[in-house]
C-alpha cells in the first residue's frame, strides 16, 4: 500500500481579532503556506460574525486564487433567530460546508456533502455511519476521542475522510453564558467585544497559580496548547487524513511548514515539538487525548497501539 | 391547558418507590453500566431490577423512562445497543437517547419505541429539534438548561414535539454534552464515560488553615475552616484570571425554578424534570412532594408563594438560582 499524503488545513479563527490582523493572517496563509484547505467563519459568537465578515469574505477570494480549498464553518451554537439564520445560509448554500452543531443537519439538504465539525458530537463509528448516510464526506472528530477511537471509526466508516484535530488550544466546552462578560463585571448583550484584548484567549489559574484553561467568550479552551504529535505511522494506521492546525498568534506559515515536514517524514515528533515551540508564544504542550489520558497531559505517543 | 408532568430521578430501585410514593408522574433512571449519565458506583438498575420497577411503576400509575443517554464508546456500540435492547424488553415508556448512533438503533430496531431526546444532546433551536424530529422521530426533548422563558414559550409553539425542562437540582453551566472540561482534567467526561468531575479523582486538603478540594490534584476551591465546602465540581471552582480569584464559570449554585413553574407551564411545556438520580431516598422524596404540591396548586389556580421555599436547604451550599431561565444569567 502506497502511504496517503497527508493534507494539511487551517481550521476556523476561534478568537477574536481586530480585521487587520484577520487579513495579515489570512493573506500570509494564501502567499506563504503550504496548506491544502482553509476553514472561514465565525463559529464560537454570533456576535462577532458582522464585525469580521468583510475581512473573511476578501480572505476567501484571496485564498482560493492562492488556490486553496475553502470551506465555509458553521456557529458551534446557534442560538438567536439571526445566528440560525446565519448559520442556515451557509448550511443550505451549494458549496462545501463544515456543520458544527445539530440544527445544520436539519438545514443542509438531504445528500449535499458536508464536513462535520469537532463541535459535531460524533464519538463512534454508528454515529459516524449515520452521518456519513446523510452526506458527511469528511469528520474532524470531537478534540477528546483517541486515536484508536479515530481507527474504529476510519476502518469501519472507509469512504470517510478523517481530520485531526492538530495544533492549538483545546475546543473544550460551550456556553450560553459570556467568561469575558462576566469576568469583566459586563453582560453578554453589553459586551463591548472584550474578549478581542485576548488574542489567544485570557488564560486561566488555578488558584494555587497553576495554568489550566483559558476562556475565549462563550467558549472555555485549554490552557495547553494540543500537539498531535503521534508517530506519522500511527495517523496512517488511524486513516487520519488530514491535520487541522487551529490559528493562535504564532507564527501560523512556521507552524504548517512544520507540520508539512513532519507529515511527509522528514523531522520526526521531537524536531515537531521544537519547531512549534520556536513559532508559538510561550506554551505547555499537550497531546493526553490521543492515548486516552488526560487531555493536559504530555505524553510519548509510543508507535505502537497499546490494547 | 394540561397539568404539568413530574419526572423525578431513580438512581436505586428503593428511590424509584419514594419518587413514585411522593407524586412523581414518571420516574428516570438508567442501567448500571456506562450507557447513562450518571455512570457512579453503586446506582442504577440491573436489567432484572429495571423489569421489576417497570412492573412496580405501572400499577401504582407511573411512567418509567430509561436514561441511555452517553455516547457509545468507539468499538463497543454493541454495548449501548444491548441497553436499548433491555429497556424495550422491560416494557420502558420511553428511552431517552442523545447519540445518533443510538438514535439510529432505536429507529432502525425498534421503531413502535417512543424516543425522548436527553439534554446531553444540547438541542435547544427549533431547527435542531426538527432535526431529532424527523429524522429519530423522538416525541420529546428534554431542553438544555441555556435558555430563558420567554425563549421556551417561543421555541415550544414552533416545534412538533413535547417539551420537558430541568427545575430542580445540579445546573450545568456549559452546554450539556458539549463540555470536555472533565476530560481534560481527569480523563472521564460525560461525553466519554458518563461521568462529570468524577469522585475517583478527588482529594480533600486539610491544613490548619484551610480545606482545599482538589480534581486530579488540581485546587478547585479552598475554604476556611467551619466555611462550608461542596464537592469540587470542575466548572463550580474558584479560579484565577488577570489576577483576579473568583468563581469564573459559576458559584457553587443549584436550580430552583419553583417560581417559574406557572410561566413555564404558560410556555407550552409538557414536563418539568428534577435532576439527582445520585442524591437518594430521602432527598427525592422531598423534592417530589414539594413539587407535587406547587404544581396541584398550581392546577387549582393558586399561586405559589408558599412553596418556594420549601427545599432552600437542599441545594449545594444552600444557595440557589433560576439559572439562565431568567436571562440576566449570560
Amino acid at each position: 500500500m502506497t502511504a496517503h499524503r497527508i493534507e494539511l488545513t487551517l481550521g476556523p479563527l476561534l478568537f477574536h481579532w481586530p480585521e487587520a490582523r484577520v487579513r495579515d493572517l489570512y493573506a500570509r496563509i494564501a502567499d506563504e503556506a503550504p496548506i491544502d484547505r482553509v476553514y472561514l467563519g465565525e463559529v464560537v459568537c454570533g456576535k462577532r460574525g458582522p464585525r469580521v465578515a468583510t475581512a473573511l469574505a476578501e480572505a476567501a477570494e484571496r485564498l482560493d486564487a492562492a488556490g486553496k480549498a475553502v470551506v465555509w464553518s458553521t456557529l458551534a451554537l446557534p442560538a438567536t433567530a439571526r445566528e440560525l439564520r446565519a448559520s442556515g445560509e451557509l448550511a443550505c448554500a451549494p458549496e462545501m460546508v463544515e456543520l458544527n452543531d445539530a440544527s445544520g443537519l436539519a438545514q443542509r439538504q438531504p445528500g449535499a456533502p458536508f464536513v462535520a465539525g469537532p463541535f459535531l458530537n460524533v464519538y463512534n463509528e454508528a454515529a459516524a455511519a449515520e452521518l456519513a448516510r446523510r452526506g458527511c464526506v469528511r469528520l474532524c472528530g470531537n478534540v477528546e476521542l483517541s486515536l484508536d477511537a479515530l481507527a474504529v471509526i476510519g476502518a469501519n466508516c472507509p469512504a470517510l475522510e478523517l481530520e485531526l484535530f492538530a495544533y492549538g488550544r483545546l475546543p473544550l466546552a460551550l456556553s450560553s453564558r459570556c467568561y469575558h462578560a462576566r469576568h469583566h463585571g459586563r453582560h453578554k448583550d453589553a459586551c463591548q467585544f472584550v474578549c478581542e484584548q485576548d488574542p489567544d484567549g485570557l488564560d486561566v489559574r488555578t488558584i494555587d497559580g497553576e495554568p489550566f484553561l483559558a476562556v475565549n467568550g462563550i467558549q472555555t479552551l485549554s490552557y495547553g496548547v494540543h500537539l498531535a504529535d503521534a508517530p506519522v505511522n500511527r495517523l496512517r494506521e488511524a486513516r487520519v487524513q488530514a491535520l487541522r492546525l487551529s490559528p493562535q498568534t504564532g507564527d501560523m506559515v512556521e507552524i504548517a511548514k512544520a507540520f508539512r515536514r513532519f507529515a511527509d517524514e522528514a523531522i520526526d515528533p521531537e524536531g515537531l515539538r521544537r519547531a512549534v515551540l520556536d513559532a508559538t508564544p510561550p506554551a505547555r504542550l499537550v497531546n493526553g487525548y490521543l492515548t486516552g489520558a488526560p487531555g493536559l497531559r504530555a505524553v510519548a505517543i509510543p508507535r505502537e497501539s497499546q490494547p | 391547558m394540561g397539568s404539568l408532568e413530574l419526572v423525578c430521578p431513580a438512581g436505586s430501585p428503593a428511590m424509584l418507590r419514594a419518587a413514585v410514593t411522593s407524586g412523581a408522574d414518571a420516574v428516570y433512571c438508567g442501567l448500571r453500566d456506562e450507557t447513562n449519565a450518571r455512570n457512579f458506583p453503586g446506582l442504577n438498575f440491573s436489567p432484572e431490577e429495571l423489569a421489576d420497577a417497570v412492573e412496580w411503576a405501572h400499577g401504582h400509575g407511573a411512567r418509567v423512562l430509561v436514561a441511555i443517554n452517553t455516547f457509545a464508546r468507539a468499538g463497543h456500540v454493541e454495548a449501548w445497543r444491548a441497553a436499548v435492547d433491555t429497556a424495550v424488553a422491560a416494557g420502558a415508556d420511553a428511552i431517552i437517547a442523545a447519540d445518533i448512533g443510538v438514535l439510529s438503533y432505536l429507529r432502525d430496531s425498534h421503531p413502535g419505541q417512543r424516543v425522548h431526546l436527553s439534554v446531553q444532546a444540547a438541542a435547544g433551536s427549533p431547527e435542531a429539534i426538527a432535526f431529532y424530529a424527523d429524522a429519530y422521530g423522538v416525541r420529546r426533548v428534554v431542553l438544555p438548561r441555556v435558555l430563558s422563558a420567554p425563549e421556551i414559550a417561543t421555541l415550544t409553539s414552533s416545534v412538533p414535539v413535547e417539551i420537558e425542562a430541568f427545575v430542580f437540582g445540579g445546573l450545568c453551566v456549559m452546554a450539556e454534552g458539549r463540555c470536555a472540561l472533565s476530560s481534560y482534567a481527569t480523563g472521564r467526561s460525560p461525553n466519554l464515560s458518563g461521568v462529570c468531575s468524577p469522585p475517583e479523582a478527588v482529594t480533600f486538603e486539610r491544613s490548619s488553615s484551610a480545606l482545599t478540594p482538589r480534581l486530579a490534584g488540581l485546587a478547585i476551591d479552598r475554604f476556611a475552616p467551619g466555611e462550608p465546602a461542596g464537592y469540587p465540581t470542575l466548572c463550580k471552582g474558584r479560579f484565577e484570571t488577570a489576577g483576579e480569584t473568583a468563581y469564573l464559570f459559576e458559584e457553587p449554585v443549584s436550580l430552583n425554578a419553583m417560581g417559574l413553574l406557572k410561566a413555564l407551564r404558560d410556555a407550552g411545556v409538557r414536563a418539568v424534570k428534577v435532576e439527582g438520580r445520585q442524591r437518594g431516598k430521602a432527598y427525592v422524596s422531598r423534592v417530589a412532594s414539594a413539587f407535587r404540591d406547587a404544581i396541584d396548586a398550581l392546577d387549582r389556580g393558586e399561586t405559589l408563594d408558599g412553596y418556594e421555599r420549601r427545599l432552600s436547604d437542599l441545594a449545594e451550599g444552600g444557595r440557589e438560582t433560576a439559572g439562565a431561565y431568567r436571562k440576566r444569567w449570560r
